[in-house]
């Protein structure tokens, strides 16, 4: 086994422990995520990979408290800095929802407000908390004088002005008006983010005049500006064409140094992964069956579903035998016993239908869950 | 019943423009020109392999080949004859030999018939069997070599999963023998290790039954695993088509070029500043003036504004819309006027 | 893709007809409304197969003028001045008729025969409307616009003036009455057709068809034509109702071929001429048509609830 970096152990933004979640449906129980094991750690960009139904996302809606009403969670934790998100209150989560947690889905059209002017959109968020927000739109203000005067020396009415912006007390109330204007330099900050050609121009456009990539970045604009400590991305580049998933990817790597959020990177597509995650965590059939970084997990896959996956995957930098897995994805409602992978298995042996394995820690930061390695 | 070897389909400046109706009248105001001249060979036993974004055109290419959908312009020549102008029965029987695989299998195949019912009605519109015994047989054949059960054929489409489906629509294509098969984005539906499954399927059909194949994708990696040519389409024309080892390790045009680095590679180790092109694809409504790909191109120059480009063959078997020999790694350009040029006539294949 | 936030087990449903059965069954539980409604249809549509069993089919040809309109059910006393109390051994349950008969066998006798002309014409404007429905929405071009044009104008006459002019100009024979009403019912199922021939012939599955050499004319009967038909279906149920009460309607103007055939409507007609002295007559029979035929309504839209996809789940 290759020797890993030294790994620093970040502290972790997130952690899920034996999340299980049922579907109620009229063919019968989904058994959707049958103990989900999980750690995001600060600043990190963690990419949860899996085929379609392995529950990837619904791990994602469960930690944004999104489940559908035909969801339950049996049992689990889901430790967001230590509280659980599964014990709040509506109120506490949805104020959670706002300024701690960002979800951005797939679909960007269907997901904007249609009538509602992209600006106007992102500025709602802004002035949706006054607590949290006046903090930087003083700042935003601030910076507006600095970029006015480039540095030359202030008239005694903006003079007044800064010190007044300055000496605003978090504890007191910014005029309306204040508010509105300070919004919407704060929104045209984040478009420029985003990269967002002409963005005083795009503030006053409405989604449908938008094309997919700008409508993308449209939303990871209004996901930054909640400020998150934790952004789940679903599956956000799969309906974009090549070149323009490959502006997407470029401008995550870039705002990557730039936020302090940690990142999930939903995804099924694993070159995606391996272009931007730091860790990733490979999902079947409602369980993680791998975590390791990413560099290791390519190099040195544990898991047959991750060698078998590897394997699938076509690779546009040379031609080579595709290998396929054996049989199908499994109905959830009547999940395979012990290790749901162990009917498509080439070393399933006899404990497998038996155990459901762990997911145990077989060297530094990589874990895996198959009785071939224990547990 | 088909030459050996040759080209088994060759598509001569094929134009599809779609009217826009406007104004109180509804009067055409415009076209969206879907595919814009294109002209390519196929070789019998070959794949080629068709790569495009959104809107260039390479769908609607598709069905033009198969008359689906009527070309507003150009010839189609399939084994030697020219079915441009065919109508009603001839069309029919043009049908036996040219078959299509659609993208969604959710959707391809009426959910009210049984898989048995989908296959033997071919067979009856087709008049190739003789029998009620003879229909079952030849359906459980088939349905055996693309990899189910017998005891699938009494099922209906909602039962089974989205790799399975495309396996029995595989199945219906294959049941009138046909020597022309067009995959449309077969399997841009699936996941990963079922696309895997269906690739070697049509591989392996391939070898056993002598196929040729139009597979259509925007999937550069899918594309680059099955296909020996590829043609690179653009806003309805194609500009770029080689083999595809070329295409990808020595691409000519800007933005083959540009897709082809645009590709993610699932290789942490292999992290490479990913090359973007700027802007969005322009709307097959509007197509912008001299060369179509001019206000995307890092390379473009008033020429490429005001000029459409010829068809060159820049190397041997290697075909490019360009004015220029771009050496990518270097950005230098070179002018193709004078040199490697030749007018295209012939169609590149 | 295939959405990921969709319960797991819905993508490969290997027991269609029992999951089917048990969602008719849970909407039926959570609607007892609905539940009410379909045993009073299917109460009616077993009572019209049976009634031959008990009651003489032919029994409503004699009359018995000795105990016309009269009532002698101590169940229920009417409090009314002029009501005449029915001598002699037999018991009336809904008093008699104008012409002696019993009221209750006369109901009884009514129901199959208005039932046998809803369905008659029921299914007939159902068959016209698939056939020509579907040639309109398949077709397009101007045999579309004919087929339109002709149901636009049929469309805009009111149905019930329709069906009396065609009365009228056809004469009163119960065949006839039944093609009246027909003539006015028909535009509706073309329509429907039409646009749901026009959504599904859009659809790959179509063509893929094509692209192997299916006809126009298969490809419209035996795959579209079926895809289309659920719609068809719960308008159809629904009708029942609606063409029972249209029906009734015409008989109680007087369409009626002759007064004593036992007919709903008919009934109600004789009662409204004896609507203070013997009000069983109109309050029964009118009670009748209003159940059977929201009976049938309530039954359409269960109907309609277990096919219409967006409301699942």
């Amino acid at each position: 086994m290759t020797e890993g970096p030294l790994l620093v152990t970040r502290e972790a933004v997130l952690e899920v422990k034996g999340l299980r979640v049922d579907f109620h449906t009229y063919a019968g129980e989904v058994k959707a995520l049958n103990g989900v094991e999980l750690t995001v750690e600060k600043g990190e960009i963690l990419g949860l990979v899996g085929e379609s139904g392995c529950g990837k996302s619904v791990t994602a809606l469960a930690i944004a408290g999104l489940l559908p009403q035909n969801a339950e969670v049996v049992s689990g934790e889901i430790l967001l800095e230590g509280r659980d998100l599964l014990r709040l209150t509506k109120e506490e989560l949805r104020l959670t929802r706002l300024g701690e947690i960002a979800i951005v889905f797939q679909d960007p059209a269907t997901y904007l407000n249609p009538v509602i002017s992209i600006g106007a959109q992102i500025t709602e968020i802004l002035t949706s908390d006054r607590k949290r927000f006046q903090a930087e739109l003083v700042g935003a203000g601030l910076k507006e004088l600095q970029d006015r005067t480039e540095g030359k020396p202030l008239s005694p009415a903006l003079e007044k002005e800064g010190r007044r912006l300055r000496s605003i007390e978090p504890s007191s109330r910014l005029r309306r008006g204040e508010v509105k204007r300070l919004a919407k330099l704060l929104a045209l900050s984040y478009l420029r983010m985003v990269k967002l050609p002409d963005p005083a121009r795009v503030f006053k456009m409405y989604p449908f005049e938008l094309s997919g990539g700008m409508r993308q970045r449209a939303i990871i604009a209004m996901a930054l500006a909640r400020r998150p400590k934790l952004l789940l991305a679903d599956e956000i580049t799969t309906a974009l064409d090549v070149t323009v998933q490959a502006q997407i990817l470029r401008l995550l790597k870039e705002l990557k140094e730039r936020i302090d959020a940690s990142v999930i990177l939903i995804t099924h597509d694993l070159a995606v992964v391996a272009e931007l995650c730091d860790r990733a965590a490979v999902m079947y059939a409602g369980n993680i069956v791998e975590v390791a970084e990413v560099t290791e997990l390519f190099a040195n896959p544990l898991h047959p579903y991750t060698k078998g996956l590897l394997e699938a995957i076509p690779r546009p930098d040379a031609r080579a035998e595709l290998k396929s897995i054996t049989g199908s994805v499994p109905d959830l409602i009547f999940p395979p016993t012990g290790c749901r992978f162990h009917p498509r298995c080439p070393f399933a042996f006899e404990r497998c239908p038996k155990v459901d394995p762990p997911l145990v820690e077989v060297s530094p930061g990589h874990k895996v869950a198959c009785l071939l390695y224990g547990g | 019943m088909k030459r050996g070897g040759g080209d088994l389909l060759t598509v001569q400046d094929i134009h599809k423009w779609f009217p826009i109706k406007g104004g109180l009248l509804g009067r055409t105001v415009g076209h969206l020109r879907a595919v814009d001249g294109v002209s390519f060979s196929v070789v019998t036993g070959e794949t080629l392999g068709i790569v495009g974004e959104s809107g260039c055109g390479k769908t609607t290419l598709a069905k033009t080949v198969l008359k689906l959908i009527e070309p507003t312009k150009g010839r189609i020549i399939f084994d030697g004859s020219d079915v441009t102008d065919l109508s009603g029965k001839k069309v029919m029987q043009l049908r036996r030999r040219m078959q299509i695989v659609f993208q969604d299998p959710y959707a391809s195949l009426d959910p009210r018939q049984t898989v048995r019912s989908c296959l033997t009605e071919v067979m009856g519109i087709h008049g190739l069997v003789t029998s009620k015994r003879e229909s079952e047989e030849a359906a459980e054949n088939l349905i055996e070599r693309v990899g189910l059960n017998p005891d699938h054929l009494l099922r209906f489409p909602h039962e089974f999963s989205g790799g399975q489906r495309q396996r029995i629509a595989v199945a219906r294509a294959l049941v009138s023998n046909p020597d022309l098969l067009v995959l449309d984005e077969p399997t841009s539906s699936l996941d990963v290790s079922v696309q895997a499954q269906i690739l070697n399927l049509l591989k392996s059909l391939q070898r056993e039954f002598g196929l040729t194949y139009l597979f259509i994708s925007h999937n550069l990696a899918v594309i680059r695993q099955v296909s020996h040519r590829t043609a690179v389409m653009y806003l309805g024309r194609v500009v770029e088509l080689a083999e595809t080892e070329k295409i990808y390790n020595e691409p000519k045009h800007p933005y083959t070029s540009a897709l082809v680095s645009a590709v993610p590679i699932p290789d942490p180790s292999r992290r490479t500043e990913l090359a973007a092109l700027e802007g969005d694809v322009p709307s097959p409504v509007n197509i912008p003036p001299g060369c179509r790909f001019n206000t995307r191109c890092p390379y473009a120059t008033e020429k490429c504004r005001r000029e459409t480009p010829p068809l060159v063959e820049i190397a041997p078997s290697h075909w490019i819309e360009c004015h220029y020999d771009i050496d990518f790694a270097s950005m230098k350009r070179s002018d193709l006027e004078g040199g490697l040029i030749s007018r295209g006539e012939r169609a590149p294949g | 893709m295939t959405s990921e936030t969709s319960p797991k087990g819905e993508r490969r449903s290997s027991r269609g007809f029992r999951r089917e059965a048990r969602y008719g069954l849970h909407l039926l539980r959570k609607n007892p409304i609905v539940l009410l409604g379909s045993i009073v249809a299917l109460a009616s549509i077993v009572l019209s197969l049976s009634s031959g069993l008990f009651v003489d089919p032919n029994s409503w040809k004699t009359t018995h003028i000795a105990v016309r309109l009269c009532w002698n059910n101590p169940a229920l006393n009417w409090n009314l001045r002029n009501v005449y109390d029915c001598s002699g051994p037999t018991t009336y349950a809904l008093g008699t008729d104008s012409y002696g008969r019993d009221v209750l066998r006369m109901i009884i006798l009514a129901i199959p025969l208005d039932l046998r002309v809803a369905l008659e014409i029921v299914l007939s404007a159902v068959l016209i409307g698939t056939v020509f429905g579907g040639i309109a929405g398949y077709a397009g071009g101007s045999l579309d616009e004919l087929i339109l044009r002709l149901t636009d104008i049929f469309l805009a006459v009111p149905s019930l003036l329709l069906a009396i002019v065609l009365a009228t100009i056809l004469g009163r024979t119960l065949e006839n009455l039944t093609l009246s009403v027909l003539i006015t019912w028909w535009p509706t199922y073309v329509r429907l057709m039409r646009s749901q021939v026009l959504t599904e012939k859009e659809k790959p599955y179509v063509e893929a068809l094509r692209a192997v050499g299916a006809g126009r004319v298969r490809i419209l009967f035996r795959h579209i034509v079926p895809n289309s038909i659920y719609p068809i279906v719960v308008q159809g149920t629904l009708d029942i109702g609606s063409v029972i009460l249209t029906f009734s309607a015409l008989t109680f103007i007087g369409f009626s071929p002759s007064p004593l055939i036992p007919e709903l409507g008919n009934l109600v007609n004789q009662g409204i001429q004896f609507v203070f002295t013997a009000p069983w007559l109109i309050i029964f029979p009118g009670l009748t048509i209003f159940v059977v035929s929201l009976g049938f309504n309530l039954l359409g839209d269960g109907v309609r609830d277990i096919f219409d996809p967006r409301l699942r789940r």
